[in-house]
């Protein structure tokens, strides 16, 4: 005997102890899905038959079932269930988590029941008790359906209990399979003409003969219809005959309209208000055959509320769909199908106010509905209204996915005034921003708080710790510019294996050998800029920033700092520098080359005191003048000791020694003091942009570093005065005399000054043996690491110990910070929804606060 | 050639110590009949320093290897002269006895002292005791002038005195002339130093500087989360903030501001009838504790953007060891007024005290929506400082603002115009109260606004 159940359902197993209730659940179901009352009565007192605890272990049992059911778990209740009021709570569970209650009753003999027990030691009761479950079982029988059970099986004797098997059916809106691509088309009420120019114009070939439709659809495409096929329009039969024969060759599948049922009551006989264009319906089907009109009757009827595609990645309703009624079946998933999110309460045209349930939409899937007229589709957190009101004179429209795209017929009349103007959009707030951005102008703070667990796509999930979250709520909310802006931070980026050559820290070779190492057959030595990181965001014009980001009012771009904050507080230097960098965008043409009108720029800032003049105030320069106060001092005092005892011979060990301390913090001096001039004007300023990180459409992570560094310099040769072109070279790492050239290059640049080069593999995201390889690595000048370890790090004495450091931390740090930068920046080219691309920023903004040796 | 028996050192040798923090070398640049010198010299290991500090969770460690501590007298040479010098130190000479009772003419010189006081509180410190004081002070940077002063001294102390006060008194005294961070070896240090200055500190007319210098000894020397997103033009966000913070007090001090706030905000309170109220930006819990006071507010929040100041609020309401009915009416939450939060929803009232100057102007808007639209409570009440005041702070420069972390202090047009049009767009009608001593002209030092619905 096959039970048939659906997959996601709430089992209530009924049955008299000693029914063997929990035997048939081993035998049918995954022990993780069976939740029994005696188990449970054991986890809150240890004891599994002591009916003291019964309450608590069903809250126990409740508790964890309502868990599983939240998750989509199926879930059977493995207790007797014999009274009605054990089982109230578990069908109003199944009703909470839209899940199907079934009953599965084992009604077995009251005597078979007491001899099984007999034979248990640790069921020592009365007959009497096996006696009153029996009797409140039979008395249960028959009412199990008017509880609200929708499948009730019932196994009479033990062979019926041993035969059965059970089977799982999918749900009827379980399309998630079928991964398209499909078309999915707005409300038609009965538009004939438009609908039959739209599906031609998605390349769908529709032939009339013997009065029947046949529809082929382009290469494997499908057609979804949101429902509301009927009322209000000039042909509705024609729609429904068109529609009915494709979803009966498979060319495509419908949903149901609240318009579509109101006529299968009607149709059914029932008594409903001829109102909101039923009559036209009813009159033009008055036209057809009753055979007609029955299977119209029954097509309608047979509908499914919504269906889930695409592996759950795509969801297409009458009236949208909340995350948690997704997939599951229940009168209120039905309703809100239909209705969508209603507040009971009627606007000044008498219509349903409707609950934004849009706005507050979190799930990952897709979700494309219909039922109430909008101007225009517009995006709201993956969720997208497609029915623009054709009957009323609007247009009908499809969204082709999984491309994204809309398809649009305008109506060629209107066939039905609305009730409610559906062209005047409502005032906005702020005007000319897409709902998508309207809705933006707020966070929520659920969306950042807490541990987070981020997916990217370049390096699985990054967690989020809670301390480090609140550290960058902060930072965040103190200091960081209008989140709109912040589309990536950047990365944070470790040096090689430190060098075990002489007086050196850092060196070429290891940075070499670790990109050998990650299996890289070439690495790009650019040299590296010693000022602040900066990310620069320049768009065309005020419109651009707009559009693509949707702020008003705050100029062409921003240059913010590694933590998101605004680098100039100067609102006139922030415009200049923008138009600056604006002018050598265009003079290079890179608008029109990477057809955008905007791109996000990684760059070096120079010089370092414009943003460390606080830093050189307060560490760097006191050390540099407290040295080179004391020191000389110090020396002539052992030099005096010297003259006047010459026996003390150790002095002359001190005078060496301090002679060369005297010399090493000279060498600090200079070495901070390259790096910092006076800023009066935009003039004074450097930028060297280094990445090209995205425009329009586009993250440029998939072309190499090359690319980057050519198409910058050509932007950097259009305003050499100001921006700062980065030398670079490639490096073969199969050539022994390729990488002597570019140390020999490094040993140069850093010995003149300069803070030293960073090593990338050759292509911007570089596979390495495991994982990830590091983006990049930087590898500092001896001179430069001065102001890192201090003036006399280079000491033979000190530099043993310093040569202990650990990179494992950074490194990984710096990989999880990469793969949450580029991921922002590329949910942030696909118009994602800003809390998802700040979600990301964020992440990297907390895992700077990780503790990790800051001098690494 | 008798300073050798005084302080125990023989001039024919260099004597090497091994300290916690390096090495301290002793010997004789001057040796004459008339006249000798004893140098005392520190090879502070900054390396040793900061790579213990993993170890020794913060004390006798530094957190930086960019750092003066190696080049500067600080307390690492007291802590060497107790060490080296502490039987001459105690007055005590084994074979010159007599000698090291005597006062003596004496010229001390302190290589490179850091003193940010400047050169007038090192002769406060060192005048009073009897020495004729010479300060040298050496720049910053010569290249960069722009970069201010420096605030490092070459100090030149002579006088006559008994060697033992001598070098008491440069002991005590070199780390209270550095008002920086102390290193210290171990807690009993700032004891045994404290104890030093027994016989002369009590008289000494600086007494209350010194010792509050000593105090500042428990500073937490760990950089915890929030220091390590330190941009590089604040160093250190937290005690720069508590720094100014401690300024603007300094400016409104005098009239305890702060009072008339607290208690103009409770006025309101109760004029609103307001059973639960959240103070947005309760900052250390000034405005939570008369509100847990009166029993009539049923139910206190407070909302902080930093975990720190939040901590500080439990410490200082005694969370942890309220009576629970008290307890059950209060809580602590970690927020922002950057983002939307339903934890904000639902009260009687909001505070918002001395807290919206510290917004960016352009991100002021997030805050209206956040308040008014979303947590939208019955009655709200924002308080900010009028900047038309500024002029009657005797203490502060003309055109500054009374914080830095301030991005706009607004004049009392400025406020209501930002007031009405935020009450008209979000529904509320707003009332205005001047807070403090009002003045004719300039009105008073804050202004409130009360909103309701």
């Amino acid at each position: 005997m096959t039970l048939t159940i659906p997959e996601l359902s709430l089992v209530v197993l009924i049955g008299p102890s000693g029914c063997g209730k929990s035997t048939f659940a081993r035998k049918q179901f995954q022990p993780t899905e069976v939740l029994s009352s005696d188990f449970c009565r054991s986890l809150v007192s240890d004891d599994e038959n002591d009916q003291s605890v019964t309450k608590e272990a069903f809250e126990v049992l409740h508790f964890v079932a309502s868990k599983r059911l939240a998750a989509g778990k199926l879930t059977v209740v493995d207790a007797t269930n014999v009274q009605p009021e054990a089982r109230k709570p578990l069908v109003a569970l199944a009703r909470q988590f839209h899940v199907l209650p079934v009953a599965i009753v084992l009604n077995l003999s009251e005597r078979v029941c007491a001899d099984r027990n007999k034979a248990r030691a640790d069921r020592a009761f009365g007959p009497h008790v096996v006696r009153n479950q029996s009797q409140d079982l039979k008395r249960s029988l028959r009412q199990l359906e008017r509880e609200g059970f929708r499948h009730v099986h019932i196994l009479n004797t033990p062979e019926d209990v041993d035969a059965a098997s059970i089977q799982r059916q999918p749900l009827w809106n379980n399309r998630k399979h079928e991964h398209g691509p499909f078309d999915i088309v707005g409300d038609v009420h009965g538009c004939f003409d438009e609908l039959r120019e739209l599906l031609t114009q998605l390349g769908y070939d529709i032939f009339h003969e013997n009065g029947e439709y046949r529809v082929t659809p382009p290469d494997g495409r499908k057609a979804v219809f949101v429902g509301d096929l009927v009322d209000r329009g000039p042909a509705i039969p024609a729609v429904l005959q068109l529609v009915m024969s494709m979803v009966k060759s498979g060319a495509a599948l419908c949903v149901p309209g609240n318009h579509d049922l109101k006529l299968v009551r009607k149709l059914k006989g029932r008594d409903v208000q001829i109102t909101h264009g039923l009559a036209e319906s009813l009159a033009q089907l008055e036209a057809e055959p009753p055979e007609f009109r029955e299977t119209v009757c029954s097509f309608l009827d047979g509908l499914v509320s919504h269906y889930m595609f695409d592996d759950g990645r795509l969801v297409v309703a009458h009236a949208g769909m909340k995350e948690e009624m997704q997939g599951r079946g229940s009168g209120k998933v039905r309703d809100f199908a239909l209705y969508g999110e209603t507040t009971g309460e009627t606007d000044e045209f008498g219509l349903p106010v409707r609950g934004n349930w849009a706005a507050e939409y979190r799930g990952k899937a897709m979700v494309v509905y219909g039922h109430t007229p909008v101007a225009e589709p517009e995006w709201l957190n993956r969720t997208i209204n497609i029915d623009t009101g054709c009957v009323f004179g609007g247009k009908l429209t499809a969204l082709r996915y999984p491309e994204r795209e809309l398809a649009y017929v305008p109506a060629r009349k209107t066939y039905y005034e609305p009730a409610r103007p559906f062209l005047q959009e409502e005032p906005a707030l702020v005007p000319d921003l897409t709902a998508q951005q309207r809705h933006d102008e707020l966070l929520d703070i659920e969306d950042v708080l807490g541990k987070r667990i981020v997916s990217t796509r370049l390096h699985r999930t990054v967690t989020i710790r809670e301390e480090n979250s609140a550290a960058a709520l902060e930072v965040m909310s103190r200091f960081a510019a209008n989140p709109k802006w912040l589309i990536y931070l950047p990365p944070t980026m470790s040096p090689p294996e430190t060098s075990q050559k002489d007086s050196y820290l850092e060196y070429p070779t290891e940075a070499f050998s670790y990109y050998r190492h990650e299996g890289a057959a070439s690495v790009l030595c650019e040299q590296k800029h010693m000022g602040s990181r900066a990310v620069v965001i320049v768009c065309r014009d005020e419109d651009a920033a707009k559009k693509h980001f949707g702020v008003i009012g705050e100029g062409i771009g921003i240059c913010y700092t590694r933590t998101g904050r605004r680098f100039f507080s100067d609102r006139v230097l922030e415009s200049a520098f923008l138009a600056r960098v604006q002018r050598a965008v265009s003079t290079a043409g890179l608008w029109d080359e990477l057809k955008s009108d905007w791109l996000c720029l990684d760059c070096e800032l120079m010089p370092w005191s414009l943003k460390a003049q606080e830093l050189l105030r307060r560490q760097y320069a006191p050390v540099g003048a407290a040295a080179t106060a004391a020191l000389p001092q110090a020396l002539s005092l052992l030099e005096a000791g010297v003259s006047s005892s010459p026996e003390v011979i150790e002095l002359n060990g001190l005078v060496g020694e301090f002679k060369e301390r005297l010399e090493l913090t000279r060498l600090y001096v200079d070495a901070y003091r390259r790096y910092c001039w006076a800023v009066n004007t935009l003039d004074d300023l450097r930028l060297a942009p280094f990445h090209l990180l995205a425009s329009a459409g586009h993250v440029h992570v998939d072309k190499d570093h090359v690319w980057h560094m050519e198409t910058l310099s050509r932007m950097c040769q259009s305003d050499p005065q100001f921006l700062l072109a980065t030398p670079w070279r490639n490096v073969d790492l199969s050539d022994t005399s390729s990488e002597a050239d570019a140390t020999a290059w490094w040993e140069s640049l850093t010995e003149s000054g300069g803070e030293g080069m960073v090593v990338k593999p050759l292509s911007f995201v570089h596979k390495g043996r495991r994982d990830l390889a590091q983006p990049a690595v930087k590898c500092r000048g001896r001179e430069y690491l001065r102001i890192i370890y201090g003036p006399e790090y280079t000491r033979a004495h000190h530099l043993t110990r310093l040569r202990q450091r650990a990179l494992a931390g950074k490194r990984s740090l710096a990989i999880r910070e990469f793969a949450l930068g580029v991921e922002s920046l590329e949910r942030f080219v696909r118009c994602e929804p800003l809390r998802r691309v700040h979600e990301c920023v964020f992440g990297v903004l907390a895992l700077e606060s990780e503790p990790v040796d800051p001098r690494l | 050639m008798d300073l050798g028996y005084l302080i125990l050192k023989n001039p024919a040798r260099v004597h090497s110590f091994e300290l916690p923090f390096g090495k301290a070398h002793v010997f004789y640049p001057e040796l004459s009949d008339s006249r000798s010198a004893a140098s005392l010299l520190l090879d502070i290991d900054s390396v040793a320093l900061v790579r213990g500090r993993s170890q020794s969770a913060g004390e006798g460690s530094l957190d930086q290897y960019v750092n003066d501590r190696p080049y500067v007298s600080s307390s690492f040479l007291s802590v060497a002269i107790s060490r080296v010098f502490g039987t001459a130190m105690g007055g005590r000479s084994k074979e010159r006895q007599a000698l090291a009772d005597t006062v003596l003419e004496w010229t001390a010189v302190i290589a490179v002292a850091p003193c940010r006081g400047g050169e007038r509180f090192i002769r406060a410190l060192f005048e009073p005791l009897g020495y004729v004081v010479n300060a040298e002070r050496h720049p910053l940077d010569e290249s960069f002038p722009e970069w201010g002063d420096g605030f490092y001294y070459t100090i030149r102390l002579s006088g006559m005195q008994r060697l033992q006060d001598l070098l008491t008194h440069i002991y005590v005294l070199l780390p209270v002339l550095d008002a920086e961070k102390h290193y210290w070896v171990g807690d009993d240090e700032v004891e045994k130093l404290l104890r030093k200055g027994e016989g002369w500190l009590a008289t000494h007319p600086e007494r209350e500087a010194i010792a509050a210098r000593y105090l500042r000894f428990d500073r937490r020397l760990t950089r915890d989360a929030l220091a390590r997103l330190a941009d590089e033009d604040e160093p250190d966000p937290e005690a720069v903030e508590q720094a100014r913070t401690s300024e603007e007090h300094e400016i409104e001090a005098p009239m305890q501001l702060w009072e008339h706030r607290i208690g103009a905000v409770l006025s309101a309170l109760r004029a609103v009838d307001a059973k639960t109220v959240i103070d947005l930006g309760c900052g250390e819990g000034k405005l939570l504790k008369p509100l847990l006071q009166d029993r009539a507010f049923e139910r206190v929040v407070g909302m902080d953007v930093s975990w720190r100041s939040l901590g500080i609020a439990r410490r200082r309401l005694y969370m942890d060891q309220m009576p629970d009915a008290q307890r059950a009416r209060i809580e602590l939450i970690h927020g922002s007024l950057m983002y939307r939060d339903k934890r904000l929803e639902g009260f009687d009232a909001a505070t918002v005290v001395e807290v919206i100057e510290h917004l960016d102007p352009p991100r002021l808007a997030a805050f209206e929506r956040v308040l008014f639209e979303c947590a939208r409570p019955r009655a709200a009440i924002i308080t900010t400082p009028n900047v038309e005041y500024n002029v009657r702070f005797a203490t502060l420069p003309a055109a500054q603002l009374r914080h830095k972390d301030h991005r706009f202090e607004w004049s009392r047009e400025e406020f209501s115009a930002w007031a009405l049009g935020v009450a008209e767009r979000f529904g509320y009608a707003v009332r205005f109260l001047p807070i403090g001593p009002e003045d004719s002209i300039v009105g008073a030092p804050t202004q409130m606004g009360v909103f309701t619905r």
